[in-house]
């Protein structure tokens, strides 16, 4: 289910940050290697929850920083 | 101390006429109507079904789909149509520009993001607060981020800031952006104004006060300025932008000279919120203020770009050039109207009339005014009907005019 879970995570982070598949892997951080800012990892973080039907509180956010990080947030949350 | 002299150097447009400014200008001098019936939603029940909308847009032409979520469409107007100004201006290459810290925007809009303000409120009802709204939301509407997005995509980190005053933004903004240049806080002013409110309250809006044209059947036929039967103006959207530079920066860099702006008038008429003051008092200031401001007699403009919104108030602006140029308004003054072919683009419109009135000076010809084949009596003035036509003008004016009783008029001088 884990790696159903990434594609489909790094789908929705193509279509956010408007960036290639293949500039896309777990060890890639939104703002420091995808061109995010504060504004566009909370719509990620919006579309993620809409994907996935989960609620990801505030304060979780802010450790969601690489693109692993969500992958395993949303595994743990689905399972 | 002699006063700094404003060069216009670069234009940018994008009108229900085409997509760039040699697009909306071949519309002009065809005598096209670009007003059409409304496509962006359902105009059931609405009075009015007939607008002016900007066809085949693609804003990934001038930047990446991520930039398109964050920006209402007037703001994506506004950059598209900066890209262009620079480009016809030979700035295309951030090299070849002036010092950024002197290069400014003054972009404007009337009304700002209502289309996002509109589709975010549906979500919000529909979604709830949480998810219902982007959190760009905020930057993609405020009307100041037409040029905020425009600095960024640019570098450019002079003035910035919009100003608004309705129908009569992007006269004002030029007018403002030759004012700094002018006091030497800037070399280089991107300056006008950008609408988009072709949407569900938007047009409900300027039909519930009754202002619009309700000749659904004739679209082409319904902005009509000067005519006897007109009913009301045609929505139209759109941006037009001007690259203004002080004379002796733009001669220095050898920069290609389009026209130069030479005059400005600016006031009120305090007179009441949507209707023009009595003989178009408060108009008639605004164009003397700005002929003194140019330093020249009212007989030597040979060519008007009128507000002539397709209103009752094309009468009163009529008896205003009359109060103004006399004898010179019966005979040798041609005025018209070019809102009777792109409609009205509303805080866009000043922009995109002062680029048209650059052109008209630089190539020697004016764009008519359409539809006019039985005037008001009490329109009688050479409004260039139907046809383009040649002409030698070395003086142009344009007015803009705008709800709240605001007047501003720019003077433009063959370069």
């Amino acid at each position: 289910m884990s790696a159903e879970v990434e594609s489909q995570i790094i789908e929705i982070i193509c279509e956010q940050l408007d960036v290639e598949a293949s500039d896309v892997d777990t060890s890639k951080s939104f703002m420091d290697d995808l061109g995010a800012d504060s504004l566009a990892i909370v719509e990620l973080v919006l579309a993620l929850e809409e994907k996935f039907d989960v609620k990801i509180p505030d304060d979780e956010v802010d450790g969601l920083q690489t693109v692993g990080h969500a992958v395993s947030y949303i595994t743990q949350r689905l399972g | 101390m002699t006063r700094r002299r404003i060069a216009v150097t670069g234009t940018g447009v994008m009108s229900p006429l085409g997509l760039t400014m040699n697009e909306t200008w071949g519309g002009l001098m065809e005598g096209r109507s670009g007003i059409g019936p409304i496509t962006r939603f359902d105009t059931t029940d609405f009075g009015t079904t007939i607008a002016g909308e900007v066809r085949g847009f693609d804003p990934t032409v001038y930047f990446s789909k991520k930039y398109v979520r964050q920006m209402d469409l007037f703001i994506q107007y506004a950059v598209a149509c900066s890209f262009q100004a620079l480009e016809s201006a030979g700035l295309s290459d951030e090299a070849s520009r002036p010092d950024p810290e002197r290069c400014g925007v003054f972009v404007g809009a009337g009304l700002g993001g209502i289309i996002t303000i509109e589709k975010t409120h549906d979500s919000l009802r529909e979604k709830g607060p949480r998810r219902g709204v982007s959190p760009y939301f905020v930057p993609a509407i405020i009307v100041n981020l037409a040029a905020g997005q425009i600095s960024l995509f640019h570098g450019l980190k002079g003035p910035n800031f919009s100003h608004t005053s309705a129908c009569s933004t992007g006269a004002h903004s030029v007018g403002e952006a030759a004012r700094t240049i002018e006091r030497g806080d800037a070399d280089l002013m991107i300056a006008g104004g950008t609408e988009a409110t072709i949407s569900p309250l938007g047009v409900g809006g300027f039909n519930a006060a009754r202002a619009l044209s309700t000749r659904n059947d004739d679209p082409a036929g319904a902005s009509r300025p000067f005519s006897k039967d007109r009913d009301g103006f045609v929505m139209g959207e759109g941006c037009g932008v001007m690259v203004l530079e002080g004379w002796d920066t733009a001669k220095a860099r050898g920069a290609n000279i389009i026209a130069e702006l030479v005059g400005y008038g600016a006031n009120a008429d305090a007179h009441h919120i949507t209707a023009p003051s009595p003989n178009g008092e408060g108009a008639q200031r605004c164009m003397k203020l700005a002929l003194k401001d140019a330093g020249i007699e009212p007989s030597q403009v040979g060519y008007i770009n009128a507000h002539g919104t397709s209103t009752l108030a094309d009468t009163i602006e009529t008896r205003a050039i009359k109060g103004v140029f006399g004898a010179h308004a019966e005979s040798g003054l041609a005025v018209s109207s070019t809102k009777s072919m792109h409609g009205h683009l509303l805080g866009a419109a000043g922009g995109i009339e002062a680029a048209i009135c650059c052109e008209a000076l630089r190539v020697g010809k004016l764009p008519p005014t359409i539809n006019l084949h039985d005037p008001d009596p009490e329109c009688d003035l050479d409004y260039v009907a139907n046809t383009a036509r040649d002409a030698d003008v070395e003086y142009a004016l344009s007015n803009s005019f705008g709800f709240g009783g605001t007047n501003a008029s720019l003077v433009f001088r063959r370069a």
